[in-house]
């Protein structure tokens, strides 16, 4: 009786978990499925069968390069996860082993940056960059999206760190083994899990992120999510070209994800049970 | 030998060098497909002014007046050439962000451009922006269901003929609705169709003390008609219908009658997109006999920011693509009813022109009856027939459409509707100092 309520129960959460993913993915779903209809069909109503047509993509193809788009998105989003890692693996490293009684305000000040409307900010960044020369260039969009990001690695690797205990860090350094020798060739490999997933994550983040790309961006650096937004139109049915840029912009990092989703699972969940 | 090579090293050094001195000009503008079209004929352009090289950035309307502005305000320098409206130009001009196209070429012909349009894109008398393609609004009926209802459109009807029109026309069994209106709440979407309606009741947003008018009669009057004409014979959630949502009812058959921008008419006619397009007819934008009528003045143009280090290329290529020469090479490479509408009187005198776009005379005459500097039946202070060109219309504009979308949707009253206007519409202007 008990093994039969258990096998019960297992089904409904399976159920229940799919039907939950399937909610979350829909979007992305009808998405691609709009990709494949006309413009009349795309905006006549919810349809789940598409005509099939690949006009949209060979029309958005015509339209726009893709290429240099997705080398700009590339180029940012993987660098700036870089040098966010680099900065952020050694201020995680400190916060996590060697606290002081302001650590917890330091984490705290870092992610109250986030909290603050990105507009707020937009005049100020845009004058900092047009005195640097940064505007439109890929350096620049890859320093603010590190700066960005950099609170939420800090703390990802921050609770990464915490879980992985002091005294292997302490036998280290009895060893006599160095603070770059113990980052790098104890607490690194250990934490490459926590790492990993950082990483991936960050990337995702930084490949999506909208709104400093399309404001500090113009014809050189522009990257993907402009080369959707380029799709929107006032007058004129679009939603179907709209959707086919989308998908294309979105493919890669959709593929990455799904090669890599145990890791990132794993990553995500490290910890998560003691 | 050797002087041969010699010369042939020159050949190429000088080459080189003039290649290095090729400037590239970069242009912002938005996806329509005017704007798409150009870029595929730049080679034109590049064949006649080999040493400029173009680069476009197109982006999503809003998007691109937010990143226009910026930088223009910042002198940001990342575009020579932008795509703007006549909401902008009158205001741009006047803080000195914009530089006067006074060197467009002798064989350019400034007096060819439509008076209306180039009012409104001029200030003190200079031009500052050239139109690249313009636009009313008008009305576009089906002629099958406006027979079946037994009524024949006038050329320029009223407003009393389209509320009978409209509720004639409605089937609501058969899916079928008497009249489309936007809805969506913005100072682009609703409120341009709202605030041109409005001028043909008579109401004005600011008396010429810069005193809101939502507590006027008149302005209860056209809200008042609009919500219920809609309630009686628009489509189901019209709060949420702009242009687009309304193009596709219309297309599918869905609407008695769409009053909106001259340039849907070459989406409404088209028969591989619309499954009426042999079926619709045009008139000019209702009045109610006051000398107004509800129809708006548009024209995305091409300006030039005063921060550009390369103005006189920037002015070489809005001549190019605004030019009576690009219309002829639209028209040679896809058709007359495909050349920009609305900015060349020129056009309109085309006897090909006028046989391929049925609409042209209808389009004409709807840009003509609107005025910019006159707008309303009573004086103001302001110049816009859709909008009030002050830089604060844009967020007051969007928070009245707001309500006046609620007021449609059955979320609040008129006369609320109405009322917030005015009180919100007060504090703003009091608080950006027209209100002493």
């Amino acid at each position: 009786m008990a093994r039969k309520v258990s096998t019960q129960r297992k089904w409904v959460a399976t159920i229940a978990a799919w039907a939950i993913a399937f909610v979350i993915f829909f979007p992305i779903l009808y998405t691609i499925i709009t990709s494949f209809k006309t413009e009349s069909e795309a905006i006549a109503g919810i349809s789940l069968i598409p005509s099939g047509t690949l006009e949209n993509y060979f029309e958005v193809q015509s339209q726009r390069d893709y290429f240099k788009p997705f080398m700009n998105s590339v180029v940012i989003s993987v660098g700036s996860t870089l040098i966010a890692l680099l900065i952020a693996i050694p201020s995680a490293w400190s916060m996590a082993f060697s606290p002081t009684k302001r650590t917890k305000d330091v984490l705290m000040w870092m992610l109250s940056t986030k909290m603050m409307p990105a507009v707020g900010v937009l005049v100020p960044m845009y004058l900092l960059f047009r005195d640097t020369g940064l505007l439109d260039t890929r350096l620049g969009l890859t320093i603010v999206l590190t700066l960005i990001n950099l609170p939420i690695v800090i703390w990802m690797l921050y609770t990464y760190f915490r879980e992985i205990p002091g005294e292997i860090l302490e036998a280290a350094r009895m060893d006599g083994a160095s603070l770059f020798n113990e980052i790098v060739y104890v607490l690194t490999p250990m934490a490459v899990p926590g790492i990993a997933s950082t990483l991936l994550l960050n990337i995702i983040l930084a490949w999506n992120e909208a709104f400093w790309s399309i404001r500090l961006s113009a014809a050189n650096a522009a990257p993907l999510t402009a080369f959707i937004a380029s799709f929107s139109s006032p007058q004129g049915l679009f939603w179907a070209k709209l959707s086919a840029a989308s998908t294309l912009a979105i493919a890669p990092i959709l593929i990455m994800g799904w090669f890599s989703q145990r890791q990132l699972v794993r990553g995500l969940t490290f910890g998560a049970v003691k | 030998m050797k002087l041969t090579t010699l010369f042939l090293g020159l050949c190429g050094a000088s080459a080189l060098a003039f290649a290095a001195h090729a400037e590239t000009i970069t242009i912002a503008t938005v996806n329509n497909g005017d704007m798409i079209r150009m870029q595929k004929l730049t080679d034109d352009f590049k064949a006649k002014n080999p040493d400029i090289d173009l680069q476009w950035v197109t982006l999503e309307e809003n998007v691109l007046r937010e990143r226009v502005t910026t930088d223009i305000a910042t002198k940001g320098g990342q575009y020579d050439v932008m795509t703007i409206g006549t909401y902008e130009v009158p205001i741009w001009a006047k803080q000195g962000w914009l530089l006067p196209l006074d060197k467009l070429g002798a064989d350019y012909d400034t007096a060819d451009i439509i008076p209306a349009i180039a009012g409104g894109l001029s200030a003190d008398g200079k031009l500052y922006a050239a139109p690249f393609y313009g636009e009313s609004s008008f009305v576009m009926y089906r002629k099958d269901l406006m027979e079946k209802a037994g009524l024949t459109m006038p050329d320029a009807p009223t407003w009393e003929f389209i509320g009978e029109a409209a509720r004639k026309m409605t089937d609501r069994a058969n899916d079928i609705n008497g009249v489309c209106l936007r809805g969506k709440a913005g100072w682009g979407e609703n409120m341009a169709f709202l605030t041109a309606t409005a001028n043909s009741f008579g109401a004005r947003w600011f008396d010429e003390k810069w005193q809101p008018q939502f507590d006027q009669p008149e302005w209860k009057n056209a809200l008042d008609f609009y919500v219920k004409l809609m309630t009686d014979a628009g489509p189901q959630g019209a709060s949420s219908n702009g242009f687009n949502e309304n193009l596709a009812l219309f297309q599918q058959g869905k609407c008695g009658m769409w009053i909106d921008a001259t340039v849907a008419a070459s989406f409404v006619s088209d028969p591989k997109a619309s499954t009426v397009a042999d079926k619709v007819g045009y008139a000019l934008a209702p009045d109610n006999g006051l000398g107004k009528r509800g129809n708006w003045l548009w024209a995305w143009s091409l300006g030039i920011p005063a921060g550009t280090q390369k103005a006189e290329a920037a002015q070489k290529f809005v001549a190019w693509a605004t030019s009576k020469g690009y219309l002829d090479l639209v028209a040679s490479k896809e058709g007359w009813a495909n050349v920009p509408p609305g900015t060349r009187t020129s056009l309109y005198n085309n006897a090909e022109y006028q046989k391929a776009a049925p609409f042209a005379k209808m389009t004409l005459d709807s840009i003509n009856a609107a005025d910019p500097t006159k707008p309303t039946v009573k004086p103001v202070p302001y110049v816009g027939v859709q909008f009030v060109a002050i830089p604060e219309f844009q967020g007051l504009g969007t928070t009245v459409g707001q309500l006046f979308s609620a007021a449609l949707a059955g979320q609040m009253s008129v006369d609320d509707a109405l009322a917030q206007a005015q009180q919100v519409s007060v504090r703003e202007m009091t608080k950006a100092g027209y209100i002493k």
